[in-house]
């Protein structure tokens, strides 16, 4: 499937693309921030992909890239209960810490243990290597309160541009 | 309307909270039930901490940071912080300089690392004009391509806090206790530690230091004295995360966990006695 640009000059401007997920996840040019179609995100810069009884989640290219080199992830176990827009996790770079938060509520049922010695996975592949926790929703109803990628861009490009 | 009020008009409010001496593990408290609890801005300002004590980042790992069995030997208390970065020492000598602040306290500020850091420098730049070579490099504060402060941060969906302990005064000896990182910054160029910082005091005075530091923040902010309930009354339900490293932790043999149990509850007595509540200046 060929990769579709968002062709706005702001969005050139402020280095954001989007893409079909089922491409490869790999930006244009390494300017740009990618951002996935079939995803859902948070105005705290987190995705979550909704794929049947499972949800996963991570944090958006666009996070990845102001946060700077990951050195550590500290995750949840599985088990643990996780609420839309509350902390599950943080991430290290840059001398500072850095909460994560849920973009939906539910059951941890899995973790990604690969970033426990390879943390950088996060900055490589945010949307695919670099997945954080899947989780069981409670409430799918939630999604609906979260942005499309188009919607997404457009919040970036607007936060960019207000600092 | 004064002519202060005037030129306040319009800056945000911060608490400036002035302490002297408060043991370090209590600070580190304080700051996090503040930058999860409360919905103000503050300026703490710690004037020195009581006995030598490191203090390693949020992933820090003792063995590799810490000569470890100099610190088990003279009983020097290893704290693990919330905040990320690397690892010091600080005493006495130490002057400890804290913002908390909501993410939108200062205007055009982005709450990521680097901008945070880049916004912190200038507050200190004011303070060094005409005095000596500051600046941030690779997101150390130094004079020329010396470091005097080592400085962390905490982000949170809407609060940030950025700290520094800055090397007034250190003992060489304090120093020995510091493995060399495996992550150091290009411009240290394979210097051990008393080759690659210096001290504050050969710059200025702990006064002028502090109050420069006070006259820079209050050109983003309007300054007021903290509401003293707002200090004596935590939330019950936080529970600070930085916390006192364990002898085990530290890497005492396990062979000598019967002994181990006896030495860990004196060591935590000892170590326990030494930070004692402290009141607020």
């Amino acid at each position: 499937m060929a990769l579709r640009m968002w062709a706005s000059s702001t969005a050139n401007a402020l280095r954001l693309s989007a893409c079909a997920s089922k491409s490869p996840a790999f930006s244009l040019s390494r300017a740009f921030s990618t951002v996935l179609d079939d995803l859902k995100y948070a105005s705290s810069h987190e995705w979550v992909k909704h794929d049947g009884p499972v949800a996963t989640i991570g944090i958006t290219d666009h996070a990845q890239d102001h946060l700077g080199e990951l050195v550590f992830v500290e995750l949840p176990e599985a088990g643990k209960e996780v609420k839309q827009g509350t902390g599950f996790g943080a991430v290290e770079s840059v001398k500072a810490t850095s909460d994560v938060n849920s973009p939906i509520s539910g059951e941890v049922v899995e973790i990604n243990t690969k970033l426990a010695e390879s943390p950088g996975l996060i900055n490589t592949s945010p949307y695919e290597d670099g997945w954080m926790i899947k989780v069981k929703p409670s409430n799918p109803s939630e999604l609906a309160n979260l942005m499309g990628s188009k919607e997404y861009i457009k919040f970036c490009e607007e936060e960019d541009a207000a600092h | 309307m004064t002519a202060s009020q005037a030129r306040n008009a319009g800056l945000p409010i911060i608490n400036l909270l002035r302490l002297k001496g408060m043991p370090i593990l209590q600070q580190l408290h304080l700051e996090e039930r503040l930058l999860r609890t409360s919905s103000e801005n503050w300026c703490i300002i710690n004037d020195g901490t009581t006995r030598p004590t490191i203090v390693m980042g949020v992933s820090g790992k003792a063995k590799e940071l810490l000569e470890t069995d100099a610190v088990l030997r003279d009983e020097i208390p290893v704290i693990r912080r919330f905040t990320g970065g690397g690892t010091v020492i600080v005493d006495q000598g130490t002057i400890f300089i804290t913002f908390i602040c909501n993410k939108d306290a200062i205007s055009g500020l982005q709450s990521y690392p680097r901008p945070i850091m880049s916004w912190s420098s200038l507050i200190y730049k004011n303070i060094f004009q005409g005095i000596g070579e500051f600046s941030l490099r690779e997101n150390d504060y130094v004079i020329g391509n010396h470091k005097f402060g080592g400085n962390a941060q905490s982000i949170t969906k809407n609060r940030w806090v950025h700290h520094t302990s800055f090397l007034w005064d250190y003992e060489v000896s304090n120093m020995g206790y510091l493995k060399m990182p495996t992550r150091v910054p290009e411009y240290r160029q394979a210097r051990n530690h008393v080759e690659f910082i210096c001290r504050l005091k050969e710059y200025m005075s702990r006064s002028v230091f502090i109050d420069g530091t006070m006259d820079a923040v209050a050109a983003y902010f309007a300054l007021r004295s903290p509401d003293v309930d707002d200090m004596q009354n935590p939330s019950s339900q936080f529970e600070p995360s930085s916390r006192i490293l364990t002898r085990q932790e530290l890497g005492e043999e396990a062979s000598m966990e019967l002994v181990g149990t006896v030495s860990q509850t004196s060591y935590m007595a000892a170590i326990s006695s030494t930070f004692p509540t402290s009141k607020v200046a």
